[in-house]
């Protein structure tokens, strides 16, 4: 309870160091995590949104696009991101191939069932109205996919925060984990307090990106999943159910 | 292919092969809905019948069926099997008694062929010995056969199969009485023919009391012993034999529903043997040979096929019955429509 | 604990003399003789203690999930609050989980916080798929089971969790893949599992061998447990593949 409230007033103080005036503010750091993140995040959303679609919508090469999130889930993100300094020193960029590296299979497998797993029913009627295959990805298959793509953005989204946070333990100096691995100078309540940072920011990422899952869910099928009980804007992420 | 068990007085499970069934002004009533789904409905089954409950859609009848087994609660009314109430019963118990046949069959997919069917047996606590010989049974008894099925897989199998089986299991513990709802319903029309037959010919065998509901008023011709034909909100409209129902239909809704051609579908319900055949009196026979069997509406058909000409009725051994013309076949039903007081429709077939 | 990058090489001293063997001097990127004198020192401990953390994480997780499972299955109430706090839960990364429970008393620093963090990271994932799995049991199969004669209980355990088996074996899968990558940041906390090796290939200077050895044990620890997951659904449900 007492490192609570002191962790709670190390937030208040924005970080302060009295041992060392020079160091980096909460704020700053916070502020570091959000755009190394929102880098990390943004690339693996380029990469796997695509390619998990794409393959989804053709509906093949199921089982590399299926397992490629089961290595990448079993890859611990310390070591990968601990083997990427080793061999190339641990700056931005690596920090981020890292990231892309860890969150990108997310994104693609959760893409992939999304896509694969519309209707084939819906599909054979949008190909027979005319659609081009194009045209029925966009129109048909991405907006009935939705919770699944977002399912995989979320949890990416939420692993990439998590693992800037790491970064700091494989040698990268900057982000939240930078408190939170300098024990020594900041003591149990500042790494508490910075913890308290990094789970609100991994909250408020997640808060954010399911308003614009629900904003941009069509109505008729935020009716439909209502009326049949489900869960119509997920307020947690859900993992993709990978199948057998 | 009889199965003697099932023959015997009491049955093979203890029950008695077939109990007799009352509905006494049985009515559902769900909240919030203003009119009752099923409203005052009484009936009486003999036992060893099958009733057939028939009605457009919103009619009730599967509300109805399903009232009978308790997977809906009657809001007011008692249904008596065997003469006891089975409000008074413990539903899971008393299901274990009633053979459950549904459209869309809900065979377990985890579980073999022969685990399927001895579902019940294994409730009631039967001896594997038992519930094996008795599985064996009741696959020849539905045409399968036991050695190649027992072990197979529901996914396995075609949708006839998968039917046959569903029956099988409803009727492994031997229950008195039988729910089917639309248990044809899903299979195609050749298939679905031939396992209408095959269900007429096991129960002629087994004779339970049977509830089968359709909406296909021809199924329910064919299949029923008598046939309720339920109006929207579940009233009973007419509960009749089929002879009775096609000749002296209760009202204009029973008619219609019945449909326009109910002269034709009468005639279906008779054979040629049944019919006192012209005599050709020593002239020589001459036309089209027709089997003794067939019904008189195919007789009718090929007279007409034949450009209105008589034929030649031969019984099995190919000698002369008789002679059939359209005069001998439209006398068949005028008899009975003038035997009628309705003028619903009446004989020229114009609906109401 | 601070580890921040060195700068220019520094040869390893890996606390003891310093080392005979050119490849390990020389911090290429993979030494087999390392490997080989620190298994039974280093290594295989490391891997023993992981394990056991996984294996305690995941399974306690499954038993909450399965009561919590079963209760939203008749619930549906019970659903949504579930999934709230199972969700936030998942949602804050590990190594800030693991820091905000070591100031609560019985916990501290030590493999029991490791295990209440690993678990609630599996209850999201457990809860979602065994209530999943039992909502798409056809609603026919139900209806036969229930018309048949069975109690709620019977149809429970005969039918319904037979055939929700797939999707729960999947989450079990899932969580357990992801119970063994986490548990390496759990050493950050306590001293045990792969971590301790990777952390401590970190700490002065990476030592490549040795991070790619423990790293590459996790790995294989986690497929090698999803393998045999999968060997066991298709040891339990052999109508799934009777075609």
């Amino acid at each position: 309870m007492h490192t609570l409230l002191d962790a709670l007033r190390f937030i208040g103080h924005n970080g302060a160091l009295p041992s060392d005036p020079a160091a980096p503010t909460l704020l700053h750091l916070t502020l570091q995590m959000l755009w190394i993140s929102g880098v990390g995040i943004a690339i693996s959303l380029a990469v796997g949104l695509p390619i998990g679609a794409w393959l989804g919508h053709l509906r093949r090469f199921s089982f590399v696009a299926i397992n490629t999130s089961n290595i990448g889930r079993a890859l611990p993100s310390l070591a990968v991101l601990a083997i990427g300094d080793a061999i190339l020193g641990l700056g931005l960029t690596v920090t981020e191939v890292a990231l892309v590296i860890l969150a990108a299979p997310i994104v693609l497998t959760n893409a992939y069932v999304g896509i694969a797993d519309v209707d084939p029913e819906i599909v054979d009627a949008a190909r027979g109205m005319g659609m081009s295959g194009w045209r029925i990805l966009w129109r048909v298959e991405v907006p009935l996919a939705l919770p699944l793509l977002f399912a995989g953005i979320r949890t990416a989204a939420v692993y990439v925060v998590a693992t800037a946070t790491i970064a700091s333990l494989a040698g990268y100096n900057g982000g939240l984990g930078y408190i939170i691995s300098d024990e020594q100078s900041y003591h149990l309540s500042g790494v508490l307090g910075a913890a308290i940072c990094v789970a609100a920011l991994a909250l408020v990422v997640d808060g954010a990106l399911a308003l614009v899952q629900r904003a941009l869910t069509p109505r008729g099928l935020r009716l439909e999943r209502d009326l049949r009980g489900e869960d119509v804007d997920a307020l947690v992420p859900v993992t993709a159910i990978s199948p057998s | 292919m009889p199965a003697p068990d099932t023959a015997r007085p009491e049955g093979s499970s203890g029950f008695a092969p077939a109990a007799p069934l009352e509905l006494q002004r049985v009515t559902k009533r769900y909240p919030g809905q203003a009119a009752p789904a099923i409203s005052e409905l009484s009936l009486e089954v003999p036992a060893g019948e099958v009733c057939v409950l028939v009605g457009p859609s919103g009619s009730g009848k599967t509300t109805a069926m399903r009232l009978i087994n308790r997977m809906i609660e009657p809001t007011s009314g008692d249904i008596l099997l065997g003469g006891r109430s089975v409000l008074e019963r413990r539903p899971d118990e008393l299901r274990r008694e009633i053979g459950y046949v549904i459209q869309q069959i809900g065979l377990f997919p985890h579980q073999t062929i022969g685990e399927n069917i001895a579902t019940v047996p294994h409730l009631l606590g039967w001896d594997k010995a038992r519930i094996a010989h008795r599985r064996d049974e009741l696959l020849e008894l539905v045409g399968l056969d036991p050695e190649e099925m027992r072990d197979r897989y529901p996914a396995q199998l075609s949708g006839g199969q998968r039917q046959r089986v569903g029956v099988a299991r409803a009727l492994a513990a031997d229950p008195p009485l039988m729910l089917m709802d639309e248990p044809f319903g899903a299979i195609d029309p050749i298939n679905r023919e031939r396992l209408q037959d095959e269900f007429l010919r096991l129960q002629a065998t087994v004779r339970k009391t049977v509830v089968f509901v359709t909406h296909d008023i021809d199924e329910a011709i064919k299949m029923g012993d008598r046939i309720a034909i339920l109006r929207e909100g579940g009233v009973l409209a007419q509960y009749a034999p089929p002879a009775e129902l096609l000749s002296r239909p209760a009202d204009d809704f029973v008619a219609q529903f019945v449909g326009a051609d109910r002269g034709l579908k009468r005639l279906a319900l008779t054979t040629l043997a049944d019919v006192e055949l012209i005599q050709p009196n020593g002239l020589a026979p001459s036309g089209r040979r027709v089997p003794l069997r067939s019904t008189v509406r195919d007789a009718l058909s090929m007279i007409l096929t034949a450009g209105g000409k008589p034929l030649t009725v031969v019984d099995d051994e190919d000698r002369v019955a008789g002679l059939v013309t359209l005069e001998l076949v439209g006398g068949l039903l005028g008899t009975e429509a003038d035997r009628g007081s309705d003028g619903a429709g009446g004989s020229d077939g114009g609906p109401a | 604990m601070s580890v921040l990058a060195p700068a220019g090489v520094v040869i390893p001293t890996f606390g003891g003399a310093p080392s005979s063997y050119a490849c390990e001097r020389a911090n290429r990127l993979f030494c087999p003789d390392w490997v080989s004198k620190n298994w039974s020192s280093v290594l295989w401990p490391a891997l023993r203690q992981h394990v056991l953390l996984c294996v305690v994480a995941v399974a306690i997780g499954f038993v909450i999930s399965f009561a919590l499972a079963l209760l939203a299955y008749r619930r549906r109430a019970v659903e949504r609050p579930v999934i709230l706090i199972s969700g936030i839960l998942y949602t804050i990364p590990s190594l800030a989980l693991f820091e905000i429970l070591v100031p609560f008393k019985p916990l501290g620093l030590s493999d029991r916080t490791a295990e209440v963090a690993l678990v609630s990271y599996t209850l999201l994932i457990l809860f979602r798929n065994i209530v999943t799995g039992l909502r798409e049991v056809p609603d026919e199969v139900r209806e036969a089971a229930r018309g048949m004669g069975m109690t709620d209980r019977q149809c429970l355990w005969r039918v319904e969790l037979p055939l929700a088996l797939p999707s729960i074996i999947a989450g079990v899968r899932i969580a357990t893949v992801t119970v063994v990558a986490l548990a390496t940041v759990a050493s950050y906390i306590c001293d045990q599992g792969l971590g301790v090796p990777i952390l401590a290939a970190i700490q002065d200077g990476v030592f490549k061998t040795e991070l790619i050895a423990a790293g590459g044990l996790a790995v294989a620890l986690a497929l090698c447990a999803d393998g045999l997951l999968v060997l066991l659904q298709r040891a339990l449900t052999p109508w799934a593949r009777a075609r």
